[in-house]
């Protein structure tokens, strides 16, 4: 009966990623005792567990828009990081009028957030059109922008570095007013909330699965694959877009080089460690958030480790190759062989012993 | 009964490339008159710079006829780049042995991501791009400062020059012959060996037969597995040599290097012909390709007023278009 119990635990989806974020939290919590700690400083919330929470809040927003490429197109997109750099620049730009640096908006900020939005969208739906309609290899198409996406982002700002130094601007990414929480996780939380309705209330959850789990078959049945896939890919422009508006907000300014960079790599990694399989179909929201927390945490342990941000990526690979190495068919036959083997080993026992 | 030989899709997707190099090369020589584009070095040259990439994009057009990518090889360069700088400059080894480690990570490269993917089943987008990510970590553990490579024999053979008998003559009248550096001879060397491999070798004809359909290709009895796992250590081994050359263009290590070539070289397989899907492309095809992607920036550098950044642009939009043509052939080919 206990064993039973043990196995649906351990069965359950989202086994594996609250398990990775309870590993991570304990290791920060045996090296740095105070990890936990929260106080009030200067009338703002203060602590690890809260610098975790706020980093994290682009890498969710991204997750978000992640899972549901990969559900659909078995397939990620790698070009996030440069989209962020784009709409980033694109928002400072029209903020600052062509200007390297101002102290108050030479635009209205609606017309910039919504451009930068449109901005976004638009290389979602060049991305989704390759994939959708072209059926190009998702991170094949993606690889385009990937690389392209920063140099236009670079023509965007002529190559410098923009600086918005208005307050008003830097609340997306600092605090708004007296209210103690940073609001980059007032923007992860809706994102997530916003996404999650959508999914629930219309079919539209239900259609990127069957489309992931088998594209010709929801076809037959009546469903627009091509259509499906492709919004999925501009819903994941538009939240790298807002991502880009919120890591700009931090910095107050347009860093085309530094924006998202490496992103899409931890995007990625969320996605894969919160149980979701790279190749498509089902997919868990809640699993990619969770993983996406767990891999900030990771990654402020790792700097609290003196490990430089050059240096990450090496952590990050082997991590991932980890993840999809036990997600992949082959070793989960493996596993199952060994099982079968001690099974039946276990039986010749008995039948000896009889 | 003669039949008439028809234009297959690979090579009208060649013609198209070689045509449209030429149409840039030429249109350079008209607009660029003065900037010496008619030279012949002008033209050896886009040889000089790019031989460690037409090394690379060699290695990464087998991998990608047997359906597969690999975005791995700039990083990879990157980090034999380094490997080498550190071992010469700071520990004090001789360049053979520098030659000799540097091979031996783009081999070891290989056969990790060759047995992931094959062996472990894992998209190979996903397991290179780990490996891209590994490599370009690990360079910047080793040093985050660039090293500078003063080894005296290494030196001596980034600055070796065979002298061709044709050149051109400067302002006063004295003849200069053209020439080109070792790196040119090898990957020249390479582009041939690895066309003779692919068209007349067992080996290369099982990896056509399976990038154009694995199920059938495994029906038919080939070793699929080991033939993919052997392509990927093949392009590994082109990827270390690749970052040799290209560690001789530069002769320094440091972690931004190279960024960026695993597009440059997808593209310019892509643009040579090479299919995404797998089962077509050919090394000849891949070097035009590469020559192409040389003249945008020569063509760039030469109308000086544009940013660095725009070669990457031309070169990502001229890969979209050959994505596209691509895509509407072969649905023109299922439809028939």
């Amino acid at each position: 009966m206990n064993k039973d119990k043990l196995k649906k635990i351990t069965g359950a989806r989202l086994f594996l990623p609250i398990i990775c974020l309870i590993a991570v939290l304990l290791i920060n919590v045996i090296k740095t005792p105070d990890f936990f700690n929260i106080s009030v400083r200067n009338g703002v919330l203060y602590g690890y567990i809260i610098d975790v929470i706020n980093r994290a809040s682009e890498l969710v927003i991204l997750a978000v828009g992640m899972t549901l490429v990969t559900a659909a197109s078995g397939g990620q997109d790698i070009s996030v990081g440069a989209v962020m750099a784009v709409a980033a620049a694109v928002c400072c730009q029209i903020l600052s009028g062509g200007q390297a640096s101002v102290t108050q908006y030479q635009n209205s900020i609606i017309l910039a957030v919504v451009a930068a939005l449109l901005a976004a969208a638009l290389c979602g739906a060049f991305n989704g059109l390759l994939v959708a309609r072209l059926h190009i290899q998702p991170m094949v198409a993606t690889l385009i922008l990937y690389t392209a996406g920063r140099g236009i982002a670079q023509l965007v700002t002529n190559g410098q570095i923009t600086y918005i130094r208005v307050d008003s601007y830097k609340m997306a990414g600092g605090y708004i007013g007296k209210c103690p929480i940073p609001t980059p996780i007032f923007f992860a939380i809706a994102t997530v909330v916003v996404v999650a309705l959508i999914l629930k209330k219309t079919a539209l959850g239900l259609y990127v699965e069957s489309v992931g789990i088998n594209g010709k078959a929801a076809r037959l049945v009546g469903l627009n694959s091509t259509m499906i896939k492709f919004l999925t890919y501009v819903i994941c422009g538009v939240l790298a877009g807002i991502a880009g508006i919120v890591a700009s907000s931090r910095i107050y300014s347009a860093d085309a080089n530094n924006i998202g960079l490496n992103l899409e790599m931890d995007a990625i990694l969320a996605v894969a460690l919160g149980g979701n399989f790279l190749g498509g179909g089902k997919f868990s929201l809640v699993g990619s958030v969770i993983g996406a927390y767990t891999i900030q945490a990771l990654t402020t342990t790792l700097y609290a480790m003196n490990v430089k941000a050059d240096q990450l990526p090496v952590y990050k690979a082997i991590v991932v190759i980890i993840i999809v190495t036990l997600q992949s068919e082959v070793f989960k036959k493996f596993i199952a062989g060994l099982k079968s083997k001690k099974a039946s080993g276990a039986v010749a026992e008995g039948g000896q012993k009889a | 009964m003669k039949q008439k030989k028809k234009m297959t899709s690979t090579g009208f997707l060649l013609l198209i490339t070689i045509a449209l190099f030429i149409v840039m090369y030429v249109a350079g020589m008209v607009i660029f008159a003065d900037k010496g584009f008619a030279k012949p070095q002008m033209f050896l040259n886009l040889f000089v710079s790019n031989a460690g990439l037409l090394v690379i994009s060699c290695g990464l057009t087998i991998v990608m006829i047997t359906g597969g990518i690999d975005i791995s090889v700039g990083s990879v360069t990157a980090l034999v780049c380094m490997v080498m700088a550190d071992l010469m400059e700071n520990k004090g080894a001789s360049a053979y042995v520098a030659v000799l480690v540097a091979l031996g990570i783009g081999l070891l490269f290989g056969i990790v991501q060759g047995f992931l993917v094959t062996y472990m089943g894992i998209q190979p987008f996903i397991v290179t791009l780990a490996g891209m990510f590994f490599g370009r970590g690990l360079t910047a553990i080793i040093s985050t400062d660039m090293i500078a490579i003063k080894n005296e024999l290494f030196l001596k053979w980034a600055n070796f020059r065979f002298y061709m008998p044709f050149g051109s003559t400067n302002k006063k009248g004295k003849f200069i012959p053209a020439y080109i550096p070792p790196t040119v001879v090898i990957a020249l060397i390479v582009v041939i060996l690895c066309a003779i491999l692919l068209k007349y070798r067992k080996f290369g004809r099982k990896l056509y037969a399976i990038g154009g359909n694995k199920q059938s290709a495994l029906m038919m009895g080939l070793d699929v597995k080991k033939t993919m796992f052997k392509a990927y250590v093949l392009d590994g081994f082109l990827a270390g040599l690749g970052g040799f050359l290209f560690c001789l263009n530069s002769c320094a290590g440091f972690v931004e290097q190279a960024k960026g070539l695993e597009m440059d070289a997808i593209s310019s397989a892509v643009i040579g012909g090479t299919l995404l899907s797998g089962g077509v492309g050919t090394p000849i095809g891949t070097m035009f390709g590469v020559l192409i992607k040389g003249t945008i920036s020569s063509l760039i550098t030469a109308q000086g007023t544009l940013s660095s950044w725009w070669v990457r642009i031309v070169l990502s939009a001229l890969l979209c278009f050959f994505i596209v043509i691509q895509s509407v052939l072969a649905s023109a080919k299922k439809k028939k």
